[in-house]
């Protein structure tokens, strides 16, 4: 066993780090006040690799182990969560046609992708289905050598600004079996966005509601097998639970050595704050919380990337663990700034309002115990 | 031609530095090393020769102990063809760096050396000027803008007064300033394709040289703290404090 990132690894690392301290950090907090989408900032990343990460050479992408993408994903967010976030679904959706699509859809989107000259957004969640995704409603009904789309999808990250929706509906029967998986392109009549809604945070990063209206899409645009889209969708998910529950890491890992620095320089009785043991123990316990959830995140991650039949159960694990551990840092860093915590002009209120949500998607922390309770019960 | 670009392993410029207690040095131990950020631009400088065509092959050179390998392979993952290690774990000052420059020189024969302008570790900004003389070429130093011609290069350099430019023979030593271009980030299927390339490995004996210190570190320590202002209530006080206190007029 070898905790230790190999030199490659390290290399993956330098490059996200220096990345984000110099094209994300400096703009993070213009970006979440205005509510600003970095289109052109995340062409640049897909310069660097970003774009496709743990997707196919052959198309354009890195080539890279979900391992990797999790080291990635932790230094990006710790320049901007939000932004990081957005880049993590793009590659998931981009992850899912390079692993069930056909030769010619990879030729067709993923080049693309790659380069992030066309961004993606993932559609699974609807008003009415959450948690119990199984229970979508959106109908895509056979009609020739299309499908018709009616229905409704919701919190769809990069609604209304992104090219391509990968889309979970419904072909057939009730249930995960009934389920496909089709991409829908922007400019397809009959798709429709709903209002950006107003957000906690992840503002740089549109989301909005999309819809279908008769809305005709070539059945050449489905992924995989009928009835599989599900499945598609899952095995998404596990790898997408994985780079939220780094970005968690990585805004925490910020918000962390903030503190450090604040508690070493500000003085309260006439002593520095890191004279006080009480606030000694507390950044203790956040590095150790950091250090478990990032041990989590790699060792679900190296299951992953070994195709293990436990990697679901761990990466659940770990996404509970380390989106919970990330919110708690950075509301502890918060708290050790004192009021200035509390305002805009320091980046810790930003960071836990980018992180919060980690604990509500990609599945939540409850539907997460759900999951490694199924799977310890053997139900 | 063939450009040849040292790069210098040294602390990372985002670290805060610390001096040893014993007056020694400064702390490296558990600390961020990178490579020297106007050796980043050298390499910059260097691959953009390459990908215009005017540069055919471009080596990256660094001494000092094996993790200068890390550096050299972002070098190579910046685009470098190959690499260069003079491992030894001695303690180099810019002229023993020059004389093994100027050996490696003389079995390479580039036509262009970039040498980053100073390192931020020492701050010596002497090793390019160094090498220039030990090999007898043209130099140009603090280049903010090299336009390669034939047989030559027009420099424009970035000096107190503003910018002069240069025409200078080949084979030449440039040093490269910090708005010479900015540099590219190594990309991941770069990183990869780094690994690939070849790093050679030899130590200054081999060279010929020795790299024994001509200057001694008595001791090294923190700058002062700076010290808190005063205010003064009059435009006397004021002027008699410059006077007596500061002495500056």
């Amino acid at each position: 066993m070898d905790f230790e990132l190999s030199p490659d690894q390290a290399a993956f690392r330098e490059t996200a780090s220096q990345f984000a301290a110099e094209e994300l950090a400096p703009h993070a907090a213009a970006w979440d006040e205005q509510g600003i989408f970095p289109v052109d900032t995340l062409r640049r990343a897909a310069e660097v690799g970003f774009g496709g990460i743990y997707v196919s050479e052959d198309v354009g992408g890195s080539g890279l182990s979900r391992l990797d993408a999790a080291v990635i994903f932790e230094e990006l967010a710790a320049g901007c969560t939000s932004t990081a976030a957005y880049i993590s679904i793009h590659n998931m959706a981009a992850w899912m046609i390079d692993r069930f699509g056909s030769g010619a859809q990879r030729e067709r989107w993923l080049p693309a992708l790659t380069r992030m000259q066309t961004l993606a957004s993932y559609c699974l969640t609807e008003p009415g289905a959450g948690s119990d995704a199984a229970a979508l409603r959106t109908r895509a009904v056979r009609d020739g050598d299309h499908y018709v789309l009616n229905g409704t999808k919701a919190f769809i990250s990069g609604a209304s600004r992104t090219d391509l929706y990968v889309c979970m509906v419904r072909t057939g029967e009730e249930g995960a079996n009934g389920i496909s998986c089709i991409v829908v392109e922007k400019d397809t009549p009959g798709l429709g966005f709903g209002q950006l809604e107003r957000k906690m945070g992840w503002n740089s990063q549109p989301t909005a509601m999309v819809t279908f209206d008769d809305c005709r899409v070539p059945v050449a645009n489905r992924i995989g097998e009928e009835g599989q889209g599900f499945r598609i969708a899952m095995q998404g998910l596990d790898g997408g639970r994985l780079n939220i529950a780094a970005c968690s890491i990585g805004g925490a890992r910020a918000c962390f050595e903030a503190a450090r620095e604040h508690v070493l320089e500000r003085r309260a009785f006439g002593r520095t704050l890191a004279e006080f043991q009480a606030l000694q123990f507390k950044l203790a316990d956040m590095a150790t919380a950091l250090e478990a959830s990032r041990l989590m995140v790699h060792r679900a991650a190296a299951l992953l990337d070994r195709g293990d039949t436990e990697a679901t159960m761990h990466c659940a694990m770990a996404k509970r663990f380390a989106t919970d551990a990330g919110f708690d840092v950075c509301n502890e860093a918060l708290q050790l700034h004192g009021g200035y915590g509390y305002l805009r002009d320091y980046p810790l209120e930003r960071f836990l309002r980018d992180v919060r949500v980690h604990q509500i998607l990609e599945g939540t922390n409850e539907i997460m115990r759900v999951i490694i309770a199924r799977r310890l019960l053997g139900r | 031609m063939k450009v040849l670009v040292p790069v210098k392993r040294v602390i990372d410029y985002n670290v805060k530095i610390r001096v040893k207690p014993d007056g020694s040095g400064v702390e490296t131990q558990n600390v961020k090393m990178s490579m020297n950020p106007f050796d980043e631009i050298s390499i910059e400088e260097a691959v953009r020769m390459k990908e215009k065509g005017v540069a055919e092959e471009v080596i990256a050179v660094s001494m000092g102990p094996q993790q200068c390998q890390e550096t050299l392979r972002t070098a190579l993952a910046m685009g470098a063809d190959r690499g260069i290690h003079v491992k030894t774990d001695d303690v180099l000052e810019p002229l023993a760096v020059a004389k093994m420059l100027k050996a490696i020189a003389e079995k390479e024969q580039p036509q262009m050396i970039i040498v980053g302008k100073q390192a931020i570790d020492d701050d010596c900004n002497q090793t390019g000027q160094m090498t220039a003389a030990l090999l007898g070429w043209s130099q140009a130093t603090f280049a903010s803008v090299i336009e390669l011609g034939e047989g030559t290069a027009k420099v424009t350099r970035e000096i107190d007064g503003g910018l002069e430019t240069v025409d200078i023979k080949l084979p030449a030593v440039v040093t490269s300033d910090l708005r010479l271009n900015e540099p590219r980030y190594a990309s991941l299927p770069n990183i990869m394709k780094a690994k690939k390339k070849p790093i050679e490995e030899m130590d200054p004996a081999s060279l010929g040289v020795d790299t024994t210190p001509r200057v001694k570190t008595l001791k090294v320590s923190e700058p002062p703290k700076r010290q808190g202002g005063v205010k003064v209530e009059s435009v006397q006080e004021l002027v008699s404090k410059l006077v007596n206190e500061a002495k500056v007029i």
